[in-house]
Formats: C-alpha cells, structure tokens, sequence
C-alpha cells in the first residue's frame, strides 16, 4: 500500500476566466486527493487573476474520443451543409431572417 | 537555450515507421497544423519531444536555485516581492513543461528521476554561480532575455501541450525581464561602485548568455529534422545574432559596456559582429563541470529526499479516506 515510487494521481484543471464564460481546460498537476488538487491548480494557473472559478477532475476519469475515429464521429457532418443559415436562399428584400 | 538540444553530437537514430502514416504525420507538420497527445506521431518526434520538454522543465527548476539564493538578501521588500513573484513563476513553468511532457508517455517521477541521477541535462547557464545582487539583474535582463528569444517561436511549435505551455510562459516573461533590466539600471545609475558592480554581472553573464542559443549550427546534427518537424523554428546562429543585435543598445543605454573587444556594427549586415564564444566551456559544463554544478545537483537531491516523506504521507492519507469513504457508502 505505501510503494514510496508511487506518485500522486494527475488531475486535469479547468479554470473559468470570468463570469459568464465556461471553465476552459489549462493543463494537469499531481495531488494526492481533490483539495490539494484545487490548491495545486491555483498556484500552478490563476497566479495572475486568471480565473474566478476552478474545477479539477481525475484525468483517469475522463473518457475521450479516439482520433483515428474522427473521420467516423465527425466526417458525416460534412455532407449536411443544411445544417447552415447559409443553405438557404432568401430573395433579396426579405429582412430579418 | 533551455530548448537547445543538450543531448551530445549524435544524429537521431532512425525508426522503421509505416512510411503511410509517416507522409501523412510530415504533411500535417508541413502545414502547421498542431498535433495532439493520442495522434499518431513517429516514434523520433515522442523521443525528442520528450527530451527537449523535460530538459526545458528541469532548466526552469534548477532556474530557481541562483536567483533562490538572493531572496533574503534582496535590498529592499519592492525587490523582494518581484523576486519571490519571479522565481514561483520559474516553479510554474517547470510544472506547465512536466505536464505537457507527461502527455508522450513519460511520468513526472521517470523525468525527476533522470535529473537526479544526472542523466537529463538542463541549461548551462545555471551552473555559475550568483555573487552578487547585480547577477540577479543580469539573470533577468539576459537570461530571461534570452529565454524569450527562444521561446517566443515556439508558441507556435508543432506539438499542442508544448505550444500551449509557451504561450503560457511567454506571457510571463516579460516582467521577469524587465524587473532584471530594472536592476541594472539604477545599479548603472548609483555610486560608482553600484556601477562597477553592475558592469561586473555583465561581464560575467554575457558570454554564458551566448551559449544558450546552443552550439553553432554546423555543429548541431538535429537542427535540420526539429525545423521540419516545427519543434525548432529558426536555428542557434540565428537567435544568437538576434539576441545580441538586440542587447547591445539596451547595455549602452544604460551605460554599460558588452565585454567584448570584437563587436562591432556591420553596415552591410545590418548587425552586430561579435567575437567568438568558448564552445570548450561550453561543452564541460554541458558535461557537469560548471562552477556549481555540484551544488546545483546536490540541493535538488537534497529537496527531493526531504520531501519524500511528506509525498507518502499525503499519499497514505488520500488513500486511508478514500477507502473509508467507500466503506461508509
Ligand atoms: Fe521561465
Ligand atoms: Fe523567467
């Protein structure tokens, strides 16, 4: 239980910038559970103001898309031009739409 | 500099790689697109990523130890304040450069482990030692000075975490540079002997400066693959030259005098010739021969073994309640 090699788990940190902004991705520490996780992640990010919120995960726990699957989850969208505003042909004269 | 690739004369050795998906990879490169921690990428390129990254890292924390030195003694709580600021962010940019590593397959505890044991590298240039408050201007007016020299190409570096990270660090530089320049200045401004020991730290820290850029091109057998790959985007001369075009009005400004007795202003160049730097020193202090090499090594082990205790502990704690946690659940 104490192997002394073990190192202490990543934790992936997102930082919200400001108010009305989502928490963006920053990068990782290493902390041995979720508060010093937080504390790592202030000292390590927000040295600047850089944030008003964080938030700290396991980094095991994330599960992510493969990027040899990318053509398969997001080519098809390529096709589906009607998907945009710009698909379709308004006569000129026609306003707000 | 901390970039510059430390690793001795060698050429990459050559991987047998399916030549599909390497095209593939190099055309990516080619047209400045980033690639990511789970893309396919040769196993060359995750080699000299990691090195180049971690010896980066290790720079910024063995960074820490010369200036670390003067913060008890710096002369006044303006400076103390800008220097403790100053030498946390070198903390931060080795942890932002660990972690970015961390995404090729590395563990933080494997790149510790190579520093300690003296088998990564980290720049020369924090193998001399700090003698006096004015080295502490020195260090960030030149040091840092070209640290961005170097580091600014690189936000736009091939490998996403390793870009990311630069932009980070870039945006901190700065003030580490001018809080260094500030330094010299009213040193170069005060008493004679204030004076004196300004030019002094310039004297000693000019030349050692120069060799962060790395040694000349002809005698950098990778420089031609990091370029294509964009892990290196101009080369050692090249920065090099442009560190000292830049310099040398910032030291007459201020009236200082850069100690070499071969610079002079080319017309025709549009640039400062200046005279040889001593790749012989260099290259010992490469190999751990700097002037506090030992001692540099020494406070690190040393910080690394006191602190083992605390890491285990914090471990043991996490693991006791998490276990509990689940026991009460
Ligand atoms: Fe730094
Ligand atoms: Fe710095």
């Amino acid at each position: 239980m104490s192997d002394p090699n073990k190192e202490w788990p990543l934790w992936e940190v997102f930082v919200r910038g400001k108010g009305g902004l989502s928490h963006r991705h920053v990068g990782s520490v290493h902390a041995a559970d979720a508060k010093m996780a937080l504390e790592h992640a202030r000292d390590t990010y927000t040295r600047r103001m850089e944030g008003v919120s964080i938030w700290v995960l396991p980094s095991a726990q994330i599960t992510a898309s493969d990027p040899a699957d990318a053509d398969a989850l997001f080519a098809p969208a390529e096709d589906k031009v009607y998907r945009h505003p710009t698909f379709y042909k308004i006569p000129d004269g026609v306003t707000h739409i | 500099m901390y970039t510059t690739d430390l690793s001795g004369k060698k050429k990459a050795e050559a991987v047998a790689e399916d030549p599909a998906k390497l095209a593939a990879f190099e055309a990516r490169v080619a047209a400045d697109d980033f690639i990511e921690p789970k893309d396919w990428m040769p196993e060359a390129y995750r080699k000299t990523l990691i090195r180049q990254i971690s010896q980066h890292a290790h720079s910024e924390i063995v960074g820490m130890l010369p200036e670390g030195n003067w913060i008890t003694r710096a002369p006044n709580l303006r400076r103390k304040a800008i220097l403790l600021a100053k030498v946390q962010d070198e903390g931060g940019h080795g942890l932002y450069l660990y972690a970015a590593a961390e995404t090729l397959g590395v563990t933080r505890d494997e790149m510790t482990e190579a520093l300690l044991s003296g088998k990564a590298k980290y720049s020369t240039i924090f193998n001399y030692p700090t003698l006096t408050w004015a080295d502490i201007g020195a260090i960030g007016w030149l040091v840092d000075g070209a640290a961005i020299m170097n580091q600014v190409p690189l936000q736009r570096t091939s490998y996403g975490p390793y870009a990311r990270a630069m932009v980070r660090i870039c945006k901190e530089e700065s003030f580490h540079q001018r809080q260094g320049y500030e330094i010299m200045m009213r040193l170069a401004s005060g008493t004679a002997a204030q004076k004196r020991m300004a030019q002094d730290a310039l004297d000693r820290w000019w030349w050692p400066s120069l060799m962060m850029f790395g040694p000349p091109d002809d005698k950098s057998p990778n420089t031609e693959q990091s370029m294509r790959w964009r892990i290196k985007r101009d080369t050692n001369d090249e920065l090099r030259q442009k560190f000292v075009d830049i310099s040398v009005p910032q030291a007459e400004a201020i009236g200082l005098k850069v100690p070499d007795p071969a610079l002079k202003w080319n017309e025709t160049r549009g640039a400062y010739d200046f005279g040889a730097v001593d790749w012989e020193e260099f290259y010992s202090v490469v190999k751990g021969e700097g002037p506090v090499a030992k001692e540099r090594m020494q406070a690190r082990q040393k910080a690394w073994e006191d602190g083992a205790w605390v890491r285990e502990a914090a471990r043991v704690h996490a693991e006791k309640r998490a276990a509990a946690k689940l026991a009460a659940e």
